[in-house]
């Protein structure tokens, strides 16, 4: 078989997972060495599914000793097989490396044997890498759960970051889909990979030679949409992770029916797109803008708007809150208007100590004065026409797009109705509150 | 007092040129109608005066700019003046005028003119170079690196660091067609020198093969379910696709793989 071979079928069985950024160290070129990585993540290219492309993500190997149901590498599955050799991937992360295709190596292996044998092919690619090659960019490295302590903790001193994933987000649901993995062959790795980090950042304040352990932490990816878990519990699991385990980001992918499987959603399903773009901006709120998972979904309303964003949905539950004044309100406060961002909170904040805003310095601010119109005053008044009647707010924040969206939808399970000209309020109303 | 005067002021189109434009028109005490580089000017109905470039007036610019309004303030002349923005020269006049008698309180104005516009270019300035660091495409030739680029915004300047030490090794070039430009590295020294034309060697055997592989790990990346051009269009423009290589096609030679080792 050859390279290209290789690559393709290897590439193609990477291409599920989510994570694909190059961020969280900075390291400055050594000289007479290659690479350096920048701490803001660079992106080299982006595929035509809109996702970047900064790592060369590839599978060591998609021999699977595993036969998990929702995964094209299973056991039972009948797909080519292919494996690259150590050497031969070293030489190809430093080719697409030197032309700058990519900023370092994504690697994971599907379980060929036991996980220890996995775990040290991927080791044997690295270490050529990094201790002759002297390669100084970026490396991501998945742990395989099962594999000794030990080979983790060597992945660890060779890569930047390491993630072990947590695949889907209950234990029943890994219990009916993965039956070889369960929680504990998880997290169990997760933790010690957190413990490896915290422990070294003190070895490094103690040392400052101490070798550094997946410098840009780690991370995890979990699947959406494969089993009937709620949005809340799995934004729970994320914030509970976060915090446990600080880990640096969460990964979510939604699920794409790639097997015909009587416990997965049949194989013409769509990706739930939208739910995983709703999650990630939660996920967002929840790492940027100060928000508590429990302030953003509870037990009753369980599921994320799908025409409305988390924040605007937030805002709205909360307008006891508004009207905010920008020339006054403290930074967090800022943050929590829907239509301002980190960047422009920032900006606010730094222009309104030379003198005070009004609407059209908003704007220049780069403010969303379409959704923050009705949740702000500047100089203590208001935009004309910006009632804060919650009815009146919503329907003007709802896109046209989403009203279409939803009256298509409506259109499709209710075909002998006419479709609804547009949502009345009561409709709208509905939709906030989460019965859509 | 100030005059408005109606004279143009050319400079040779550097950095430190344009400082010594900054230089004359405090010493003069005059608003010049425009500040031009040499290329730029056509025949002008104003009066016009060459400026040259005398590297100790400039560095009186530019050390007084952190001193007297703040090192952010440097920064920001540094990528206003690199960016394509039109009449970006009497911009940063002005706001010089306005941070060397106001003092770092200047800076705090990002809603108001000028520094509204200079911030701006200079955030779209470092926005493209940013892009870059990711959208450059060496070749190798006999194993020089060379890649071809056309930004708007003089990027170049902004780029040597990062790939001067990501690369310190290596020996390459980066040509910046629109503007005429070209990083150069050997282990050791850089330099960004003009050079009104570059020809480049076609690829080697070797090279093609690793193109191909590139290729086709960029095609099987994508997933067809969830296909999004848009998506695509705004994370990285059209404008930007004509030197990349997973959008190239080569000249059809037959590709020879060699078996895996």
């Amino acid at each position: 078989m050859d390279l290209m071979d290789k690559l393709t079928i290897l590439t193609d069985a990477a291409k599920y997972d989510a994570a694909c950024t190059s961020s969280g160290i900075d390291r400055t070129g050594k000289p007479g060495r290659l690479g350096s990585a920048a701490a803001c993540g660079i992106c080299h290219t982006f595929t035509a599914d809109g996702r970047c492309v900064s790592l060369l993500k590839v599978l060591q190997s998609n021999v699977c000793a595993y036969d998990c149901r929702y995964c094209v590498n299973r056991r039972s599955n009948q797909i080519r097989r292919a494996a690259f050799s150590p050497r031969e991937l070293a030489d190809l992360t430093i080719q697409f490396y030197r032309r700058n295709y990519i900023e370092g190596l994504f690697l994971s292996s599907a379980v060929s044997g036991t996980p220890d044998n996995a775990c040290e092919q991927m080791l044997e690619t690295l270490n050529i890498l990094r201790r002759e090659y002297g390669f100084g960019g970026y490396i991501h490295a998945k742990a395989i759960p099962g594999a000794d302590d030990r080979l983790l903790q060597r992945l660890g001193l060779l890569a930047d970051r390491v993630s072990v994933n947590i695949e889907l987000p209950s234990q029943q649901s890994l219990r009916l889909l993965a039956p070889d993995k369960t929680r504990e062959s998880i997290l169990g790795p997760m933790k010690r990979m957190a413990e490896g980090i915290a422990e070294n950042k003190t070895d490094l304040v103690r040392y400052r030679s101490a070798p550094k352990f997946a410098p840009a932490g780690q991370s995890t990816q979990m699947i959406i949409g494969a089993t009937p878990d709620t949005d809340y519990q799995i934004l729970n699991l994320t914030a509970g992770l976060y915090k446990k385990y600080q880990l640096k980001r969460v990964f979510f992918s939604a699920y794409l029916p790639v097997v015909e499987d009587s416990r997965l959603p049949a194989l013409d399903t769509a990706p739930p797109l939208l739910r995983e773009h709703r999650l990630y901006q939660a996920d967002w709120l929840l790492r940027f803008y100060g928000f508590d998972a429990s302030e953003l979904l509870d037990e009753n309303q369980p599921n994320f708007n799908p025409l409305l964003d988390p924040k605007c949905c937030w805002a709205l539950r909360h307008m006891d809150q508004f009207p905010v004044e920008i020339n006054q309100a403290p930074y967090e406060i800022l943050l929590r208007i829907p239509g301002v961002g980190v960047r422009s909170a920032r900006r606010i904040a730094t222009a309104r100590r030379a003198g005070s805003l009004g609407f059209g310095d908003l704007k220049k601010l780069g403010v969303v004065l379409k959704r923050a119109k009705y949740f702000i005053t500047c100089r203590g008044k208001r935009t004309p026409g910006a009632a804060l009647e919650p009815d009146l707010v919503l329907e003007a924040l709802l896109s046209r797009q989403a009203r279409d969206r939803w009256a298509e939808n409506e259109c499709r399970q209710l075909s002998l109705f006419d479709p609804p000209e547009r949502l009345t309020r009561e409709e709208a109303r509905q939709c906030v509150v989460g019965q859509i | 007092m100030r005059r408005w005067a109606n004279i143009v002021y050319l400079y040779d189109g550097s950095f430190y040129g344009f400082l010594c434009c900054v230089f004359q028109a405090f010493a003069q005490k005059e608003d010049p109608q425009m500040i031009l580089s040499q290329d730029e000017a056509q025949s002008l109905l104003f009066e016009t005066r060459l400026i040259e470039t005398q590297p100790e007036q400039a560095e009186r610019v530019r050390n007084a700019v952190p001193v007297k309004i703040g090192s952010e303030a440097l920064e920001l002349l540094q990528c206003a003046f690199l960016s394509d923005l039109p009449e970006k020269e009497l911009l940063l006049l002005a706001f010089l005028r306005q941070g060397f008698a106001q003092g770092p309180a200047v800076m705090k104005g990002i809603a108001k003119e000028p520094l509204r516009s200079l911030w701006q270019a200079a955030q779209r300035a470092k926005h493209e170079a940013h892009l870059f660091t990711g959208f450059v495409r060496f070749s190798d030739c006999n194993g020089a690196l060379t890649a071809v680029i056309h930004p708007k915004n003089q990027v170049l300047p902004l780029l040597a660091d990062h790939f001067c030490q990501r690369f310190n090794a290596e020996t390459f070039m980066i040509y910046d067609k629109t503007h005429q430009m070209a990083l150069t590295h050997r282990p050791g020294q850089a330099q960004i020198i003009p050079l009104e034309e570059a020809e480049l060697p076609g690829p080697g055997q070797e090279e093609r093969q690793i193109r191909a592989l590139w290729r086709q790990f960029y095609q099987t990346l994508s997933i067809q379910n969830r296909e999004n051009p848009q998506a695509r269009r705004s994370h990285m423009p059209q404008r930007y696709w004509g030197d990349m290589t997973e959008f190239q096609s080569e000249p059809s030679a037959p590709l020879f793989l060699p078996p895996s080792r």
